[in-house]
């Protein structure tokens, strides 16, 4: 009797505590790392009582981790914009936004075109832009000199490039092999056999990758190290190496860089939608934006951000992108199952010798 | 029927059954519960989103991909290599430990043994990398003293996950072998010596089968650590690591397909219990027996 007394509290006690943990004062957010940045946070503790509380994640993992609980443990998400519609459609795991909600007057018109047309469903909107940047080249202009993706496997290169085993990776390739893998999105078939090509490519050139990095603070200390001395890379991280060495630079690939975006989203379960509408509107007032902005070193979706920002990172991206962003190609939204047939091409080049 | 002594026996059934409800409970809830529901997840197909159908899709793909086996091959040959080799360097550390020191010294070098496991395994094995990284300790050293010419990379090499996997798993390896040997009486030896033996018939002759339950209990262990372990192998081994686990995480993680993943999952199970007991077979012991040791 008294075991089973004692057992009913602690099942009461548990229960109690999760019901408290999640009252109106909390936020929780699953993030990149350099999105929330401290200070930030506090203010809008500050300003609203709110608190924030943060998990560091990536793409893969936070859909995995809400498709685990059907989209319940956090009430902000912040996946890249061509994710979205997929995932939701295949796992149910974000709700939509409530336009009414949201001071849509503060987000650049443009980016709000891209994600109406790449994470709607059913005339529904489930995300709305955050911050955004693009992948191609860094590269150590003393040791090493490229053009295009494809430059990291020229024989001189050999251990000293590194690339992410994941599907940027593949599409720069396929971009670099003169073929647009978007294009192919609804032909399985023709995506199939490109992909397979990149495959190959790829595996004859694995002498030439030192590692496949999995997170950004690797291939930074790789190329701060000189261990790397050109790889694929997203133009935050690059332009972070070239404030501490000028020689270490971002460059657009001659097939083009490739644009992400990453967004809000509300997880289908969330319990404080409230706090995640507050969090949208304060983080996209230009101030607040300019912050983020320069702590995550890419540009933000507010519209009023930019003339705040950092000259420098405003002088890094012209260097970078000296024709502005003509030669740079958005993500579409990714077909479900599309995923299931680089997953066995990016096992392959995995295991090739 | 209900006599005072039956009542008795029926309070010490029900105290002892109150006694086992935290093990049983565990064992049920946390893990025949979710191996039931992976089993379940194992056999089904995607057929469109949201709409699954049994089949044996996930079985077929393993076998049909050779990429898949081969990885599941290879892991199950590095880890049984990673075992012996742990074994081999196990060996005289605690014979050391059992039979040629007493009391403190004993003791020190066994907590000399225990201190890497303080810190956890991550920053354990983060530790080889700064060693063993191009840039780092030992390839800086080896360039100085003229060894090499230039610094090699000592990483992402199969004997690299190796070196990780023996230094993670020695102490497993130890504890049941010391065991193993403090039980072994030292007049046996003497005696064995008296009667014209050498170091070699004596090693195989009498330790060797003495602490043989004491090995097996240690290889087991070792092996199952080996083949389920993750970090180490993903960490030191990097591009060229292919260890089973990471195939698991990926399809779960990476890939969203957790009936992929399932799949793998009990493939791997079943592989560590039959080479389990093929070992126990092997060496002719008792799974009972065995366990006690460990």
């Amino acid at each position: 009797m008294k075991i089973g007394r004692l057992l009913l509290l602690m099942l009461g006690l548990t229960l109690g505590g999760a019901s408290q943990a999640d009252d109106a004062k909390k936020l929780r957010i699953i993030t990149w790392s350099d999105y929330v940045p401290a200070e930030v946070a506090a203010q809008f503790k500050a300003e609203t009582g709110i608190q924030v509380e943060l998990t560091l994640s990536n793409n893969e993992e936070m859909i995995s981790k809400l498709r685990a609980t059907g989209g319940a443990g956090f009430d902000l998400a912040q996946p890249s914009q061509d994710r979205i519609a997929g995932a939701q459609q295949e796992f149910r795991i974000y709700k939509p936004i409530d336009l009414g909600k949201v001071k849509l007057e503060q987000f650049v018109p443009e980016l709000i075109d891209i994600v109406k047309k790449n994470a709607s469903i059913d005339g529904k909107l489930y995300a709305l832009p955050y911050v955004w940047g693009a992948e191609g080249l860094v590269v150590n202009s003393k040791k090493a000199k490229i053009a295009d993706y494809g430059d990291l496997c020229k024989p001189e290169f050999k251990g000293k490039t590194a690339v992410r085993l994941k599907r940027p990776t593949l599409m720069a390739f396929a971009l670099a092999s003169g073929k647009d893998p978007f294009a192919l999105y609804g032909d399985i078939k023709g995506y199939t056999a490109l992909m397979e090509e990149v495959g190959r490519t790829l595996s004859t050139c694995k002498a030439n990758f030192r590692f496949f990095y999995d997170n950004k603070d690797q291939l930074l200390n790789g190329v701060r190290s000189g261990e790397i001395v050109a790889a694929m890379m997203w133009d935050s991280g690059a332009w972070r190496l070239n404030r501490e060495n000028p020689d270490i630079r971002f460059i657009n690939p001659k097939s083009g860089a490739i644009a992400w975006m990453d967004t809000y989203v509300l997880p289908a379960r969330g319990k404080n939608d409230a706090a995640a509408y507050a969090w949208i509107n304060f983080t996209m007032r230009p101030d607040i934006a300019a912050k983020i902005a320069k702590a995550v070193g890419n540009f933000s979706a507010s519209k009023g951000a930019e003339q705040l920002m950092e000259p420098r990172l405003k002088e890094q991206f012209k260097e970078s992108f000296p024709d502005g962003f003509r030669n740079v190609k958005w993500y579409p939204a990714i077909p479900a199952g599309l995923e299931e047939i680089e997953g066995r091409i990016l096992d392959r080049i995995k295991a090739a010798n | 029927m209900v006599d005072t002594p039956a009542g008795g026996a029926w309070k010490g059934r029900l105290m002892l059954g109150l006694m086992l409800a935290p093990a049983v409970l565990w064992l049920f809830a946390l893990i025949v519960l979710p191996h039931v529901d992976l089993a379940l997840l194992s056999f089904r197909e995607r057929l469109a989103p949201r709409q699954y159908g049994a089949s044996l899709a996930q079985y077929r793909t393993f076998f049909g991909e050779p990429l898949y086996w081969h990885v599941f091959v290879r892991t199950a040959v590095m880890s049984a290599i990673a075992t012996a080799l742990t074994l081999l360097f196990a060996f005289p550390v605690a014979w050391t430990i059992a039979k040629l020191t007493r009391g403190r010294t004993s003791a020190l070098l066994f907590v000399v043994c225990l201190i890497p496991f303080w810190v956890s395994e991550t920053v354990r094995t983060l530790g080889w990398m700064i060693l063993l990284r191009e840039s780092g300790v030992l390839p800086q050293l080896l360039a100085h003293l003229g060894v090499t010419d230039v610094p090699v990379e000592l990483l992402y090499h199969d004997a690299t996950i190796l070196v990780g996997l023996v230094y993670t798993s020695l102490l497993f390896m130890v504890v049941p072998l010391v065991n193993s040997f403090e039980s072994l009486d030292n007049s046996l030896i003497e005696a064995a010596y008296d009667l014209g033996g050498n170091a070699g018939s004596i090693l195989r002759e009498i330790v060797i089968p003495h602490a043989t339950p004491g090995i097996t209990a240690g290889c087991i262990v070792v092996f199952m650590l080996t083949l389920g372990n993750y970090l180490t192998p993903n960490l030191l081994g990097g591009k060229n690591s292919q260890w089973f686990t990471e195939q698991i995480y990926t399809q779960f993680i990476t890939r969203f397909n957790w009936e992929q993943g399932a799949a793998f999952g009990f493939l791997l199970l079943a592989l560590s219990t039959a080479m389990v007991w093929v070992g126990l077979k092997a060496s002719g012991q008792r799974f009972g027996d065995v366990m006690r040791r460990a």
